[in-house]
């Protein structure tokens, strides 16, 4: 059998025996703990020993959904960070990006997911999707539409669905507590 | 009957051609003739993980190369589409363990050798377990179980005990292209080193499986991503389950006719939901025999093993291409600094992280700290700093017991470090 062990002696990093915690769950400390949120991003975590899930809060200080309150839940599982968190949105909102189902349209949380990316970079292109809401990349078709034709009609969907009034006979959800 | 008598005449003709005598490569601590062939074939035992695609021809091929003490684990059982391709199945055996079935088979074909089973999951078994090998190969197609299996031959290594170190071959094949490599665990890169390299699964953006569908896969896609959690709610998609693929065929088909897209068939549904990529059996009998070449030059020191990377390229024309693959200093598993501190049993949680940040050959900053059971003390996010701010004022030995391990990570660290505390 080879002699690894004398090949091993040589190396200056000589590595003392690790810790039984996981890969993924040093990883999610590493990003939760060094997460370097705006005032306008907060997390909660229903069960604080499980750092798995969670959710985001974001309320935008500009830009369309300004005073509105927008709840993400945050599931992440044990082949993070091979694997993306997964993310939706919990309330039934108004968003040419966002599905009445909460599907959320951000790339970096599917095909353009890579390891290198974390936890901050994924809230922080969610808050972006508040600031610009994207017509290119629609999950919500009627929204996407209404921004490209008609600009202040989409903000006043936007304003109105936010106070959870019913349009074209979806009840969108108060946002604004 | 001993296995040893079960060898006729020339059994071993051409493989001992290379172990009687040293060739110009040979490793200077080989030791050509009896010894070897001994320890290979008496002594040398070698685990096999998974018993699919790979694994049978890796089983096929230790035991012709006089491996005769082989150990398979697989938590599968088999298939009808695996006929094609894993050779030690047949027809009749369709529903029973693969490893199970795979183990008879060779012994029964190949004399003299052991083929010691175990119908499961890796993670049924501990470190007794994997430390009675001398070799692990393996030949899995799933991510999280090759993560494991690294991680636990990495953590298993042991400073005081050279036979904790166990070579670990990884082989992998997708459609065309595979790899092997040799991961010698804390020495050379690991698997998670590499886990940035590896092919993520295809993933369609969703709006395009939403709203502009032009392939079978985005109909199949819109029906498992968006179709399955709207009408079921939270109830999981079993893939395994011929009823749930059955529900998203029938829905990505309705919708393929209403964008008018051919090719959604029951097949593809399972394969796109599945993520599987169709396994070709020359991809696998090539990573397979690469594998067992360097389990033979590992076992045997008879000549240079692959150092550490073998990459094969298949899709247009036969490429290959080996490399040595860096070892990460911020990888999670391999990579990171562990240390051995010993302080009083009075010491407070504050106080250790004074001791971290004090330490000037560490520069640590702003530490956040963690057993693999329990958060200690958090930096941030607010709330779950607030939930552990309470600990601060504890005795740390009333958290982590002697020789427990803590966790600790930082901005300023590259991944993280672990501390080993010991009390005074
Ligand atoms: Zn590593």
């Amino acid at each position: 059998m080879l002699k690894i062990w004398s090949m091993k002696k040589n190396e200056d990093a000589v590595a003392k025996k690790k810790p039984k915690t996981s890969a993924a769950q040093i990883r999610v400390q590493k990003d939760l703990t060094e997460l370097d949120l705006p005032d306008t991003m907060k997390t909660h975590f229903p069960d604080p020993n499980d750092l798995l899930n969670f959710t985001l809060t974001i309320t935008p200080d500009d830009g369309m959904y300004k005073g509105g309150s927008f709840v993400f839940s945050f599931a992440i599982n044990t082949n993070y960070p091979h694997e993306p968190p997964k993310v939706k949105c919990t309330q039934t909102i108004y968003h040419p990006n966002v599905d009445l189902e909460g599907n959320v349209c951000l790339n970096i949380l599917r095909e353009d997911w890579k390891p290198v990316l974390n936890l901050n970079s994924v809230m922080v292109g969610l808050q972006y999707l508040f600031l610009e809401p994207n017509a290119d990349d629609p999950l919500n078709k009627d929204a996407a539409q209404e921004l490209i034709k008609n600009r202040e009609h989409f903000l006043s969907n936007v304003k109105q669905s936010m106070r959870g009034y019913n349009i074209k006979g979806v009840q969108y959800q108060n946002v604004m507590g | 009957m001993p296995a040893t008598t079960q060898d006729w005449d020339e059994r071993y003709y051409h493989v001992d051609q290379i172990l009687e005598k040293p060739g110009p490569r040979t490793d200077p601590g080989f030791l050509a003739g009896d010894e070897v062939k001994e320890f290979l074939r008496e002594k040398c035992k070698i685990l096999v993980i998974g018993a699919g695609g790979l694994g049978c021809e890796i089983l096929a091929n230790l035991a012709l190369t006089g491996f005769k003490d082989i150990h398979v684990i697989d938590m599968d059982t088999i298939d009808i589409s695996n006929l094609n391709r894993q050779f030690l199945f047949r027809p009749k055996d369709v529903g029973n363990p693969k490893a199970i079935v795979a183990a008879e088979f060779i012994m029964n074909r190949v004399p003299g050798v052991t083929v010691t089973p175990y119908y499961g999951k890796i993670q049924d078994k501990d470190d007794d377990y994997y430390m009675q090998f001398n070799l692990v190969i393996c030949g899995l197609d799933s991510v999280e179980a090759r993560r494991w299996i690294n991680a636990t031959l990495v953590n298993m290594v042991d400073p005081e005990n050279p036979e904790s170190l166990k070579p670990l071959i990884d082989g992998g094949t997708e459609g065309f292209k595979g790899q092997a490599r040799v991961i010698l665990p804390t020495v050379s890169s690991c698997y998670e080193c590499s886990l940035d390299m590896l092919n993520k699964p295809t993933a369609f953006p969703i709006c395009t499986i939403a709203n502009t569908p032009r392939l079978p896969e985005h109909c199949i896609e819109w029906a498992s991503v968006l179709e399955w959690p709207r009408v079921h709610g939270d109830k999981k998609m079993d893939t395994d389950d011929p009823e749930h693929i059955s529900w998203l065929y029938n829905q990505a088909a309705a919708r393929a006719k209403d964008f008018k897209i051919e090719g959604v068939t029951w097949s593809l549904t399972q394969g796109v939901v599945k993520n599987i990529i169709p396994a070709i059996a020359s991809t696998n009998a090539i990573i397979a025999a690469s594998c067992c070449n360097e389990a033979f030059k590992i076992a045997t020191s008879s000549a240079a093993y692959l150092n550490n990377y073998f990459m094969l390229i298949g899709t247009d024309g036969v490429y290959s291409y080996t490399f040595e693959h860096e070892k990460r200093d911020d990888c999670p598993v391999c990579g990171g600094e562990a240390l051995d501190m010993s302080i009083s049993s009075e010491t407070t949680v504050e106080q250790l992280i004074e001791l971290l940040i004090e330490k000037q050959d560490i520069q640590i900053k702003k530490p956040s700290l963690s057993t693999p059971t329990a958060q200690i003390y958090f930096q941030a996010p607010p709330q779950l700093e607030a939930a552990t701010r309470p600990n601060l004022t504890k005795k740390v030995s009333e958290l982590v017991p002697a020789d427990g391990e803590i966790t600790v990570t930082s901005t300023s660290l590259p991944f993280s470090l672990s501390l080993r505390i010991s009390y005074t």
